[in-house]
């Protein structure tokens, strides 16, 4: 019952469903897993040994933010797929699956669509004007104080509420998975973070996510394999056995063997994710847009050689992620009937143990035994790790980057001043995530990510853009246009029922639909092209004369920074 | 260099960037990508926001077996959705690399870059 209750509620906060079962504080301690332990420890030892070696070769801000610029675009696309496979879509979705069936799908397809447009419309060109962060692009021919700051803020905002919602589902699943307490497991993450960002930078952390995405790649592959040989490799046999045991569980709690039947059919169809479609298409805008505006993975970018690499690299990224969401779909599927179907997995009541999440975690074991869950269990730690070293290097970056040598030295900051302000803010961002870990333990943080993904499609997406492709376009108006963004998103979650309603318990929510992004990407837009058009400085008129230059350097590469070594 | 000269009124590569961007290949080589690129995001958009209003607007639709089987019509759309994000994208990344790369550096050759 607690189980379908936190599904239900888990719908009801349509933006972040898959999160929201990661992060509800519904996670009961497990027994100690020492295979599991085992494992952690040996990528903890690896991963160190890597930030020790790359320690040995960051001396300047350029291998600090970029690792030097000469990561391939293979590796980078690996890095960018462990830079964004959370440990909460990979549990999330696989139990929205385990529950729901198809709902799970719709979530995946929404965060795989912002890679192409990424490409399409960006990637090159920020490479070719950018240098160690997306505020180098989007602050490129305009005055540097206004929207380098702009920019800074937007990344700390992003980087925060990203950063909380991860830091909170960290400790929640390590309590779950390994049996440590709550706080122990947020210092645990906490602390390696800041080893790996504070001594190995850019080079370690792209380790990191390399090696977690083939941890995580290889062990979703096997599961996805297991599974689907005991139907024969035929989805449709697997799909049909998923629907008789969705059926007979129906039966089981007493409806009719027409209601069954209906049930079981259920999951092959969409069902409650998506209730209006100004909600759906807002849910889906943010995702979409939000992915080509995350400064974390707008960073990375900048560690190839040029703009053919960092094509290749979101071909890559976009393979292995689209790879990982269909395996992702035959596991929760998988563990219906595997998991689903045998008493060992859950309690009395008929819930999973160890709460809804666990659905992936279970089907590790029923296909693997006990040295795969440990294994898997591993691996899920190691990608939380992953993802927040990311998210704290960028925001790191932001602070020493755009606001310390830009805004404040006005560009006269030498390198290793520069590199002591980013370690100076790494050990301060460490700290303050898992602080803000702490202290959001038993709140309801589901919302922060789709909050993270809003701001950044509606912020930092149209600043891109603009500068980017528009000619028009001015200091003013992407400074303050993009702020007008993010304020409106802001302000619009707050309003919306996943804060208003469920996390304030305030009553019914004055801004109905579940996502901001359908009112705050266009405010963003329209915002910086009437501020534009307005605005008649002579900062304005040099802004406009600096399109064409802007436009050839980002189109041909002229100019562009080089990787410093290989 | 540094960022800063970028835009510095005294550019050393202010001649060749104009000269380049004089030159009626360079507009056409980046007219074409840009419509390239254009024109596939408008697909994947197109594609993704036409799904998310199909669940909204038609459920049992999606929810159709395909013949006498047990899989629904959704299950080879939203696979096929993803698929076509990863196609979308090789397709970009193929011409980009066979065609676009080589006249580029045509161009820049000319120009002394």
């Amino acid at each position: 019952m607690r189980a379908r209750l936190a599904g239900a509620l888990a719908l009801a906060l349509l933006p972040a469903p898959a999160f929201a079962a990661a992060l509800e504080g519904e996670a009961q301690r497990q027994p100690i897993n020492w295979v599991a332990i085992a494992m952690f420890v040996a990528f903890v030892g690896l991963t160190l040994w890597i930030t020790k070696a790359a320690a040995a070769r960051t001396r300047t801000a350029s291998d600090f933010y970029t690792a030097g610029g000469g990561i391939s675009g293979f590796q980078n696309g690996l890095a960018m797929a462990g830079d964004y496979m959370s440990a909460a879509s990979f549990l999330g979705i696989s139990a929205q699956i385990f529950t729901d069936g198809y709902d799970g799908l719709i979530y995946s397809t929404g965060f795989l669509v912002g890679w192409p447009i990424l490409l399409f419309l960006m990637a090159e060109r920020l490479r070719n004007l950018g240098r160690f962060t997306f505020a180098d692009v989007a602050s490129y021919r305009f005055a540097q104080p206004p929207v380098r700051s702009f920019a800074a803020i937007s990344t700390l905002l992003v980087v925060s509420f990203y950063l909380i919602a991860q830091m909170v589902g960290a400790g929640q699943l390590i309590k779950l998975l390994f049996g440590l307490p709550y706080a122990v497991a947020v210092v645990i993450v906490g602390a390696l973070m800041m080893l790996y960002v504070l001594f190995g930078g850019m080079r370690a952390t792209t380790w990191v996510q390399i090696i977690k995405a083939v941890l995580l790649l290889g062990g979703a592959s096997f599961m996805a394999l297991m599974v689907l040989a005991q139907f024969g490799f035929s989805l449709e046999a697997l799909f049909a056995r998923a629907v008789e045991v969705k059926s007979a569980a129906a039966q089981a709690a007493g409806a009719t063997p027409a209601e069954a039947a209906a049930k079981g059919r259920a999951i092959m169809a969409p069902g409650g994710f998506i209730k209006d479609p100004v909600s759906a298409i807002s849910f889906g805008l943010a995702l979409m847009l939000g992915t080509a505006g995350l400064p974390h993975i707008l960073m990375r970018f900048f560690t190839v050689p040029d703009a053919k690499e960092a094509r290749k690299s979101v071909l890559w990224a976009t393979g292995w992620i689209g790879y990982f969401y269909i395996l992702t779909f035959i596991i929760g599927f998988g563990a219906i009937i595997l998991v689903g179907t045998d008493a060992g997995y859950k309690m009395a009541d008929g819930t999973l143990r160890g709460g809804g999440n666990m659905a992936a975690i279970h089907l590790a074991h029923a296909v693997g035994g006990n040295a795969f869950l440990g294994f898997i269990s591993a691996v899920a730690f190691a990608t939380i790790l992953a993802v927040v070293a990311g998210l704290t290097l960028s925001a790191a970056s932001a602070v020493s980057h755009d606001l310390y040598a830009t805004v404040l030295k006005q560009g006269r900051a030498n390198s290793a001043d520069e590199l002591r302000v980013s370690r100076i803010t790494t050990l301060a961002l460490g700290a303050l995530a898992v602080l803000l870990g702490l202290v959001f333990e038993k709140q309801n943080v589901a919302f922060m990510v789709s909050l993270a993904f809003a701001l950044a499609a509606s912020g930092n997406f149209p600043v891109l853009i603009l500068s980017l492709l528009w000619s028009g376009c001015t200091t003013r108006g992407a400074a303050w246009g993009g702020t007008i963004g993010l304020l409106t998103a802001f302000v619009l979650t707050l309003l919306s029922p996943a804060v208003w309603t469920t996390t304030f318990g305030l009553g019914p929510a004055p801004f109905p639909y579940s996502s901001a992004a359908i009112f705050s990407v266009p405010a963003g837009f329209i915002g910086i092209w009437l501020i534009s058009r307005l605005d008649r400085s002579s900062r304005a008129a040099v802004d406009k004369a600096g399109y064409p230059a802007q436009r050839v350097r980002a189109e041909t590469g002229i100019g562009a920074f080089a990787a410093s070594d290989h | 260099m540094t960022q800063q000269e970028g835009h510095a009124p005294a550019d050393p590569q202010a001649a060749m960037i104009a000269a380049v961007a004089a030159d009626p290949r360079y507009g056409e080589l980046v007219a074409r990508r840009a419509r390239l690129g254009w024109w596939l995001s408008a697909m994947i958009f197109t594609a993704f926001v036409g799904y998310l209003a199909l669940i909204a607007f038609d459920k049992a639709l999606l929810g159709m077996p395909i013949g006498d089987g047990v899989t629904s019509i959704g299950i080879p759309i939203g696979l096929g959705l993803i698929l076509l994000a990863i196609a979308l994208t090789g397709l970009y990344v193929a011409y980009a690399n066979r065609h676009h790369d080589a006249q580029m550096a045509a161009i820049l050759k000319d120009h002394g870059a």
